[in-house]
């Protein structure tokens, strides 16, 4: 699985998710190859775990007042802060982007299983992950700020097989805390 | 007449937009029931009768998948219409949520229309 596929796949799928059910229309940004988790130390961010013949992390980040935007599209009405309706509509965003990244990898690298999100907002955090995989960063321009979707998906080793997809999802998170 | 439904989705937000689109589909709907995974539903559902039934498939305590069968198995509920509305697009998955006895499938995002569809030749 090449950076150009997966730019490609988290492009299609996070435009269909915007456009769907937000009625916003992005506009794709260059993307970027970064070792570590790379993205913003503050704002929303939201964290899902793939695992299966491939495994690896993604996550969805954009500023505070941005996850107010997207969450008060969702469900019809204005946010004033970050409150658990917006952590949870993020989450959700988040789940519907990288599940149809999912499906459509699945379709080259078989069965693959998804995390719950999980999603963290606050202000000077850092994110570290425990591998040395190469992150992918799609960034798009979204009402006139950027939005980020990142991924890293890597083979799996017999150990990383026998692993969930939550179990992926904690360790990153664990290193952000 | 109007139709009780149950929603299990454990995003709130889902269980708040699909409530709209049922009402923007111009579905009859009365009494709406909420559950956030298959265990909350099953819980619920011994105390409420429902009429239809939206379910997400990936959620903690009890997935949407485990949530059907217990759901057919049961006398009182193998007779409800279950619509699976998932991020999970899988033919695998589709696979067994039908064989599971699932009256429908609609992938996230969904729209309006999309819903109506899949209703329409349940209600």
């Amino acid at each position: 699985m090449t950076h150009d596929q997966l730019v490609t796949l988290v492009r299609q799928s996070t435009r269909d998710v915007f456009g769907t059910m937000l009625g916003i229309e992005l506009v794709d940004h260059e993307p970027s190859v970064g070792d570590g988790v790379p993205g913003p130390n503050t704002g929303v961010l939201a964290l899902i775990g793939l695992a299966g013949a491939w495994a690896g992390s993604g996550t969805f980040s954009c500023s505070a007042e941005m996850a107010q935007k997207i969450s008060g599209q969702l469900l019809m009405m204005e946010f004033s802060a970050v409150d658990a309706d917006v952590l949870d509509a993020i989450g959700e965003i988040t789940n519907m982007v990288l599940g149809n990244v999912k499906t459509s990898l699945e379709e080259v690298l078989g069965p693959m299983g998804l995390s719950i999100p999980t999603v963290i907002y606050g202000r000077n955090f850092t994110t570290r992950s425990v591998g040395k995989s190469n992150w992918t960063v799609v960034p798009f321009e979204c009402l006139g700020e950027v939005v980020e979707v990142h991924i890293c998906l890597t083979p799996s080793n017999e150990r990383q097989r026998s692993l969930s997809a939550k179990d992926h999802a904690s360790a990153v998170l664990t290193m952000a805390e | 007449m109007s139709l009780d439904v149950m929603i299990v989705d454990d995003s709130a937000a889902i269980r708040k937009i699909l409530q709209r689109v049922l009402i923007q589909a111009d579905v009859p709907i009365g009494k709406v029931v909420e559950a956030g995974d298959g265990q909350d539903a099953l819980e619920k559902l011994k105390t409420v009768t429902v009429g239809l039934i939206l379910s997400d498939i990936n959620m903690p305590n009890m997935d949407g998948l485990q949530l059907l069968a217990a759901l057919k198995s049961q006398e009182a509920t193998k007779g409800v219409p279950v619509i699976m509305v998932t991020t999970e697009g899988s033919s695998n998955k589709v696979m067994e949520a039908v064989s599971l006895g699932a009256a429908g499938y609609v992938r996230k995002p969904f729209t309006a229309e999309q819903i109506k569809e899949k209703l329409a030749g349940i209600i």
